[in-house]
C-alpha cells in the first residue's frame, strides 16, 4: 500500500552496533501471528528489549532514552535470515524510516524499499564516523536527502553518496509502490504470456 | 553466440519488460504461499479491488504456526487458528489449490511442492519464506519473497527485481563415510561467511554435488541464504528427471518428452563468465557442526571454538556475545558438550531420506537419558513413508517422539519450543538466537550427526559407530 513520501530526513539517530542481527531479532517468530498490518512496532526487538516477564533491559539502546530518532544506524550484515516483511514493518511502526548499514542482507533491503523505509548502504569507515559521532554526543543530528543520495553529519559536514536505482528513488520520493506500477502493465504481462506459449 | 549461465538462461526467459535504470519485470511460474506471510497480501489486494490474476499458478498449505499433535482436532491457539482459517479462506475465495491440515499431500510447502511434482526445471518460483531456495535443486530460480511482493505476484504474476550477480561454488570429490550434503552446505557457509554470498544467485557444481540425491540437493539449496545469497540451483541431470518422472503433477506422455528435452538444455554454457568462483575439495569436508548465533559460525566437530585473535571492534564485541547466549567459550573443544534436544525435520532435512538416516543408525540403540528427540517429518506423504518402512518403530523404540508435519521447532511459532538455556541439536537451518524459542541455544548439524548425539547425549563425531 502506498506509504509517506520520502525526500530530506534530518534526525537523531539511534545506534546498534552488533553485527549479522538477523530478522528474527527484528520481530521473533512468535509473534508473526497477526492477519493485519498493525501493532508490530510494540515486539521489534522484543527479546533484546524485554525480558521475559516483560519488563524492559535497561541496558537496550530503544530502553536507552539518551537516544531516539527516525534514523537506525546498525551493523554490518542487518536483516539477515528470514524473508519477514513483518521485520520492517516492525521499524515502520515503531517510527523508524531510514536505516543506515555498511551491509544489508537483500529480501530485507528489497522489503524495506517495498514500503517506504529508505535503505541506505554506506562505507564501514563512514559508519565507523557516524557511531563515533553518536556516541560521542547522542543529539547529533544525520540528514538524508534522497535526491541528492547523500547522508550527512550534521555537526561536521562528513558526508558520503549512496546508491538507490532511480526507479526506486521516484518511487520512495512519491510513497508509490510497486503493484501501482504493475496493475499497468497489464497489456505487456498478457502479451509476455501469449508468446511464451 | 553468448555464452549464458544456467541462471542466465532462466532468468532471461521470464523478463517482461526492463524498467530503465530500475529492476526488471520479472514473470513467476509458481507460487507457494503459507499462513503467516500471505493475510496481509490478501488483505491488500481486497483494499485495491484487485483479484488474484493466475489463481491456478499458486499452491498453499499451512505449515509454519501448525500443531504438530492433535491436527485433526481445532487448533487451540487462537492467533494460529485465525491464520489458518484465513488461508482457507482465501484459497477458496480466490479459487487456489490448497494442501490443508489433514489431507493427504499437507506438509511443509518446500516438502510438498517437489514431492508433488509442482517443482520443475526451468521454472520461477516465490513463496513468502527464505527458504524458498530450496526448489532450485530442480534446476529452477527459486526465492524469497516479502509479503509485498506476494501481493504483486498474486494481483500481476510478477514482481520487480534486479537480476543478481552469479556465483559458481564447485565441489568435486568424494564425500568420506559418515559426511552428507549438510555437512558440504555446513562448511560452504563457514567458509565464505553468512553475508559471504549476499548480492549473489549461486550455482552449485561439480562431481560431489552431481553425485547427491534429489532430496541431498535441496538441502544444499536449501541453506543458500544462509550465505546471503538470493538463492542457490544445480543443473537438473538424469537424477531430476528420475526424481520427478511419475510425480503428480510433472508431464506425462508426449509432454514429458519434450520437457526433458527442453531440460537438457538447461546448463551453464562452457566458458560462461561468473562474477565469483569458489572450489572446494569434497575430501576437506568433516562433519560439521554449529557454535554461534549464525548459520557461518560452524566447525568440524573434531574442532575448536575459534579463538578472539586478530578480531577488533564491533566484530569482536558481536562474537563475544554470541558465545555468551550460547553459554561456550572462546577455544574450546566442542566435542563432549552435553545436549538436552535434538530436532529431526524442517524443510532442510525432513525428508525421508533424513529419517532413513537417522533411523538406520539408531536402530538396537537407545537414546540418552538426558535427551528429548523429536522427530518432525516434513509432509504426511514422509510420515507415510515412514510408517510403511518400519521406520518410526525403530525410531520410537529407540525412545523418539514421532510429531505430525509442519515447520515446528524450526522456528517454534507453534507450542514445538526448546526451553530457554537448554541446548537442541536440530537438523534445521537457523541457529539464531531464539530461533527454536527464547533463550533456546541451537546447534545445527546433519541427521547423522543428529542421532549420533541422542544416543551419547552430547556432542560427538557419528563416525565413530560408523
Amino acid at each position: 500500500m502506498a506509504y509517506d513520501k520520502f525526500n530530506v530526513l534530518t534526525s537523531t539517530v539511534v545506534p546498534l552496533p552488533n553485527e549479522n542481527v538477523d530478522t528474527d531479532q527484528i520481530i521473533p517468530a512468535r509473534f508473526l501471528k497477526a492477519t493485519e498490518r498493525e501493532g508490530f512496532g510494540d515486539n521489534l526487538f522484543r527479546d533484546w528489549r524485554y525480558d521475559v516477564e516483560g519488563n524492559p533491559k535497561m541496558d537496550f539502546v530503544l530502553n536507552d532514552s539518551t537516544y531516539s530518532g527516525k534514523i537506525l544506524l546498525a551493523g554490518r550484515n542487518f536483516g539477515s535470515g528470514s524473508s519477514r516483511e513483518h521485520a520492517v514493518w516492525a521499524l515502520y511502526d515503531y517510527g523508524f524510516r531510514c536505516v543506515v548499514s555498511s551491509f544489508f542482507a537483500d529480501i530485507f533491503k528489497n522489503n524495506c524499499l517495498n514500503i517506504g523505509v529508505l535503505p541506505v548502504t554506506i562505507s564501514a569507515e563512514f559508519a565507523e564516523v557516524l557511531f563515533s559521532a553518536v556516541e560521542a554526543d547522542p543529539n547529533t543530528k544525520v540528514e538524508v536527502d534522497i535526491d541528492t543520495q547523500k547522508i550527512t553529519l550534521l555537526s561536521t559536514g562528513q558526508s558520503e553518496s549512496f546508491d538507490i536505482n532511480a526507479y526506486k528513488k521516484e518511487n520512495m520520493k512519491n510513497g508509490f509502490d510497486d503493484i501501482d506500477y504493475l496493475l499497468n502493465l497489464k497489456e505487456e504481462i498478457e502479451e509476455f504470456e501469449k508468446e511464451r506459449k | 553466440m553468448e555464452k549464458k549461465t544456467l541462471f542466465d538462461k532462466i532468468w532471461d526467459a521470464h523478463v517482461v519488460k526492463s524498467v530503465p535504470s530500475g529492476p526488471d519485470v520479472f514473470f513467476i511460474d509458481k507460487h507457494f504461499i503459507h499462513e503467516v506471510t500471505s493475510p496481509v497480501a490478501f488483505l491488500n489486494l481486497e483494499k485495491r479491488g484487485v483479484g488474484v490474476l493466475h489463481p491456478q499458478r499458486t499452491v498453499g498449505t499451512p505449515d509454519h504456526n501448525v500443531p504438530t499433535v492433535d491436527q485433526d482436532k481445532t487448533i487451540k491457539d487462537k492467533l494460529s487458528r485465525m491464520q489458518v482459517e484465513k488461508l482457507r479462506d482465501n484459497c477458496k475465495k480466490h479459487g487456489i489449490e490448497l494442501h490443508d491440515l489433514g489431507s493427504a499431500h499437507h506438509g511443509i510447502v518446500h516438502v510438498i511442492g517437489p514431492e508433488l511434482g509442482i517443482t520443475q526445471p526451468g521454472m520461477t518460483i516465490v513463496c513468502g519464506d527464505s527458504h524458498t531456495s530450496t526448489h532450485g535443486a530442480f534446476g529452477a530460480i527459486a526465492f524469497g519473497i516479502g509479503t509485498s511482493e506476494v501481493e504483486m505476484v498474486l494481483a500481476t504474476q510478477c514482481i520487480m527485481q534486479s537480476k543478481a550477480k552469479k556465483m559458481r561454488i564447485t565441489v568435486d570429490g568424494d564425500l568420506g563415510a559418515g559426511v552428507t550434503s549438510k555437512d558440504i552446505i555446513l562448511y560452504i557457509i563457514a567458509e565464505i561467511s553468512a553475508a559471504g554470498a549476499t548480492g549473489y544467485f549461486v550455482e552449485y557444481a561439480g562431481s560431489a554435488i552431481e553425485s547427491l540425491s534429489m532430496e541431498a540437493r535441496m538441502t544444499i539449496c536449501n541453506m543458500s541464504i544462509e550465505m546471503g545469497a538470493r538463492g542457490g540451483l544445480i543443473a537438473p541431470d538424469e537424477t531430476t528427471f528420475d526424481y520427478l518422472k511419475g510425480k503428480q503433477y510433472a508431464p506425462k506422455g508426449e509432454e514429458w518428452e519434450k520437457a526433458v528435452a527442453y531440460w537438457k538444455s538447461l546448463k551453464t554454457d562452457d566458458g560462461a563468465v561468473f562474477d565469483k568462483e569458489y572450489h572446494f575439495d569434497a575430501a576437506d569436508i568433516e562433519p560439521m557442526i554449529t557454535y554461534g548465533t549464525n548459520p557461518g559460525m560452524g566447525i568440524k566437530i573434531k574442532g575448536n571454538i575459534p579463538s578472539t585473535e586478530g578480531m577488533e571492534g564491533s566484530n569482536k564485541s558481536s562474537y563475544l556475545k554470541s558465545l555468551d547466549y550460547m553459554g561456550f567459550a572462546p577455544g574450546e573443544a566442542i566435542q563432549g558438550k552435553k545436549v538436552d534436544f535434538v530436532f529431526v525435520g524442517s524443510c532442510t532435512n525432513g525428508r525421508i531420506e533424513d529419517i532413513r538416516s537417522v533411523a538406520n543408525y539408531v536402530k538396537g540403540k537407545k537414546k540418552a537419558d538426558n535427551i528429548t528427540a523429536w522427530i518432525v517429518p516434513g509432509s504426511r506423504e514422509v510420515e507415510k513413508m515412514a510408517h510403511e518402512e518400519g521406520l518410526v518403530k525403530i525410531l520410537e523404540e529407540a525412545g523418539f517422539e514421532l510429531r505430525q508435519p509442519g515447520c515446528s521447532a524450526c522456528l517454534a511459532m507453534n507450542d514445538d519450543k526448546i526451553p530457554s538455556g537448554k541446548y537442541a541439536v536440530s537438523t534445521s537451518n537457523r541457529n539464531f538466537e531464539g530461533r527454536q524459542g527464547p533463550g533456546a541455544r541451537t546447534m545445527l548439524a546433519s541427521p547423522l550427526t543428529v542421532a549420533a548425539v541422542a544416543v551419547k547425549g552430547e556432542i560427538c563425531d557419528p563416525r565413530e559407530i560408523f
